[in-house]
């Protein structure tokens, strides 16, 4: 899909027969006006508000006019939440590809043997998503809670200072982002493990490959499409949420994220230009980073 | 292209088709038109020239209408139902939804703005909004004018809210209840009590704090304690600037674990706040959600915020006699004590509590419903605010929580 854009070398295509069909046309018109209608308009209005600048008349809304200035000054006064954002979701994809690839590893290749036993394990890892992922992560913030019992063990451990909690830190977010976006990453990741062939893994120890270096040299090359996919549907959603971050959730005033930023412009300040400006940027900035990671992935023929 | 088939009927048909088809180009300009022009009516500069007109009004064949409104804050019996309303529709057969739309004013605000900007139907015939809300929607014109005739109750309204800054003699807003911002502790944590403000900033208490997302309600607070007075018009930038320095501290410090609406019940029940800044009514919700009397409300000894919730009648609506009736209903003394007796905030109904005497007589002097004179004293209304102080303010409030 999105990958071929971004992919490196130009495909060497074999040139297409040039007679155009029409009709191919106008089948492709419902998806055109989706694109158009869903994606290009919502785009243009949110350039075009970017833009604004208050009415002059103070009455609190806001008329077009050319205002470079509101970029500025969003970027200018939420860059910490800006970084902060980019660096909790990169923290974010770390720990969920570290947890999820054991997992998909043992799913996908240790029991194939046994495909009930695949499925079920299979079931245990989407089973989550059968319950809103709010309730979830409001369910987290009890179990996370100072009088709950993690809190309490840790400080009768002396592993937690008398004063200090998680609900509401920079922890407890980076954990609610790892925690919302593990199936994402794990899916993907048995999606190729699960078509790994066992005969590379001996042929590799035949070779004299140590259990490790089979691993970076022959398991990790050949389940990269899944982790670039994986990395991708967790860090692109991680970077803009505001749900964990939210102090109705799992975050506090040191810990809030553009998504909060952008929701507060949105609906309490009521500072549209702002927001709009905000969400932008933080389409581009996802963009590049995006774009630059897939590139030098190099999975274009892989994906 | 290919050759067209034998038969007349079908190739006609396919002649018409190919005649009917859009080449690629006219379909692409076509798509970039009408993408231009829905772009630019999505953000056309709306309202402000053109007066809003009310919508005409069908009460008098339609008998329905909606209200919305906060949670917890009309009362309810075991069923889940509304005794008062369901009364109110066996009387006047008028159907009422009961619709719980509202959980903030400024999400409730950016819900409905386009459609009140363009002076359509918003799906509430009546809203009940805080004095500052009610103020934006009264001068933007998005209310209609009310017609006192219809609301003759309306003379049991309370001396004190008869003349507010932005609605004098209330044409376009009643008062629903009336409540306080104050303190509010967990007594078994915290068994010396909370009294003022300053207390919460105890080291003790780091990160055990909540306050709440109204900015009038913490900052005036804060204001209080550093001696301003809030209703006065006397104050500016200097003092407001001076109480969102104290607030910043706090939260920076991580004394202020919350700023939060009325999600901050759940953090006072599970313990992660003891103390907090809270809204009068609900320390009695949430006493009865655990079943024990374990947490107390306190006015700071410094002064405490008082606020109303407004009905309105958007300017869309269609059934505003309708909407005038159930206002009437609601300032039925009796009618206004069983619901005081449910949600525990201040009525703004005169005899009310001589009729609560008949409803519950343990709480005709409760000072969360039924204040005195020296209660009153220890209250001031957030003065109103101009807009340009209101997006400023506002936003200098919104930074500190996001931690900017």
């Amino acid at each position: 899909m999105a990958m071929t854009a971004f992919a490196g070398a130009p495909t060497q295509a074999e040139p297409a027969p040039r007679r155009q069909s029409k009709i191919a046309l106008v089948l492709l018109l419902p998806g055109i006006l989706y694109l158009v209608l869903f994606f290009i308009v919502p785009l243009v209005s949110l350039v075009i508000t970017s833009l604004e600048a208050p009415a002059p008349d103070g009455s609190g809304t806001f008329q077009y006019a050319f205002n470079w200035q509101n970029y500025v000054d969003s970027v200018g006064t939420y860059s910490t939440q800006i970084f902060r954002s980019f660096l909790y979701a990169l923290l974010a994809t770390v720990f969920a590809l570290l947890f999820s690839y054991p997992l998909a590893y043992f799913i996908g290749v240790k029991v194939r043997k046994w495909p009930l036993l695949q499925s079920f394990m299979l079931i245990l890892v989407i089973a989550p998503f059968f319950i809103s992922f709010l309730l979830r992560t409001l369910a987290w913030k009890t179990i996370l809670a100072d009088e709950g019992p993690i809190v309490t063990s840790l400080k009768a451990l002396s592993l937690l200072g008398p004063q200090t909690h998680i609900t509401g830190t920079p922890v407890a977010v980076v954990f609610g982002l790892t925690y919302n976006f593990i199936p994402f990453m794990c899916l993907p990741l048995y999606t190729t493990l699960e078509r790994l062939d066992i005969r590379y893994l001996e042929a590799s120890s035949d070779l004299y490959g140590t259990p490790a270096s089979t691993f970076w040299r022959v398991t990790i090359p050949l389940s990269l499409p899944g982790i670039v996919s994986g990395t991708l549907l967790t860090f692109i959603p991680a970077a803009g949420d505001y749900v964990n971050a939210s102090q109705e959730f799992l975050g506090g005033a040191s810990s809030s994220m553009i998504g909060n930023v952008i929701q507060s412009n949105f609906l309490v300040q009521l500072n549209y230009p702002a927001a709009a400006a905000l969400s932008i940027v933080l389409m581009l900035v996802i963009l590049i980073i995006v774009g630059s990671y897939v590139r030098r992935a190099g999975t274009d023929d892989l994906l | 292209m290919r050759s067209l088939p034998e038969d007349p009927m079908i190739r006609q048909l396919v002649q018409q088709i190919r005649a009917s088809q859009v080449t690629r180009r006219t379909m692409l300009g076509g798509a970039a038109a009408s993408a231009a022009a829905l772009a630019l009516a999505a953000c056309a500069p709306i309202g402000g020239a053109k007066k809003l007109q009310p919508a005409k009004d069908i009460s008098a064949t339609d008998k329905t209408m909606t209200w919305a409104n906060w949670a917890l804050y009309l009362d309810q019996n075991d069923q889940k139902q509304y005794p008062t309303l369901l009364a109110f529709e066996k009387e006047t057969g008028i159907q009422v939804k009961y619709d719980i739309a509202v959980d903030d004013n400024n999400s409730y605000y950016a819900k409905v703005k386009d459609q009140l900007a363009l002076g359509q139907d918003i799906g509430a015939d009546t809203v009940c909004l805080t004095d500052w809300m009610v103020s934006r929607w009264i001068n933007l014109g998005y209310t209609q004018k009310l017609d006192h005739a219809k609301i003759p109750n309306l003379s049991n309204l309370a001396p004190r809210l008869q003349n507010p800054d932005f609605d004098p003699g209330r044409n376009y807003s009643v008062p629903w209840q009336s409540g306080f911002a104050g303190l509010c502790w967990n007594k078994e944590k915290l068994p010396k009590g909370i009294k003022q403000v300053s207390d919460l900033w105890d080291p003790a208490l780091k990160g055990r704090i909540g306050v709440l997302s109204e900015m009038r309600d913490t900052i005036g607070l804060i204001m209080l304690e550093q001696g301003v007075d809030i209703s006065s018009k006397s104050w500016g930038d200097k003092e407001f600037n001076a109480a969102i320095a104290e607030f910043k501290k706090q939260v920076d410090s991580g004394q202020i674990r919350n700023i939060k609406g009325n999600s901050y019940a759940d953090d006072l029940k599970n313990e992660d706040t003891l103390a907090a800044i809270v809204w009068s009514g609900d320390v009695e919700g949430i006493n009865a959600d655990i079943g024990s009397d374990k947490f107390g409300f306190v006015i700071p000894e410094t002064g405490g915020t008082l606020w109303s919730d407004n009905y309105l009648i958007p300017i869309g609506s269609k059934k505003k006699t309708n909407a005038e009736t159930l206002i009437n209903y609601y300032y039925e003394p009796e009618v206004a004590a069983t619901v005081a007796a449910y949600v525990n905030y201040i009525t703004p109904v005169e005899g009310a509590q001589e009729a609560m005497k008949k409803i519950d007589p343990s709480l005709v002097d409760d000072q969360l419903i039924f204040p005195n004179a020296d209660t009153f004293s220890q209250v001031k209304l957030f003065r109103t605010l101009t807009n340009a102080e209101n997006t400023r303010y506002n936003s200098a409030f919104e930074a500190v929580g996001l931690g900017a």
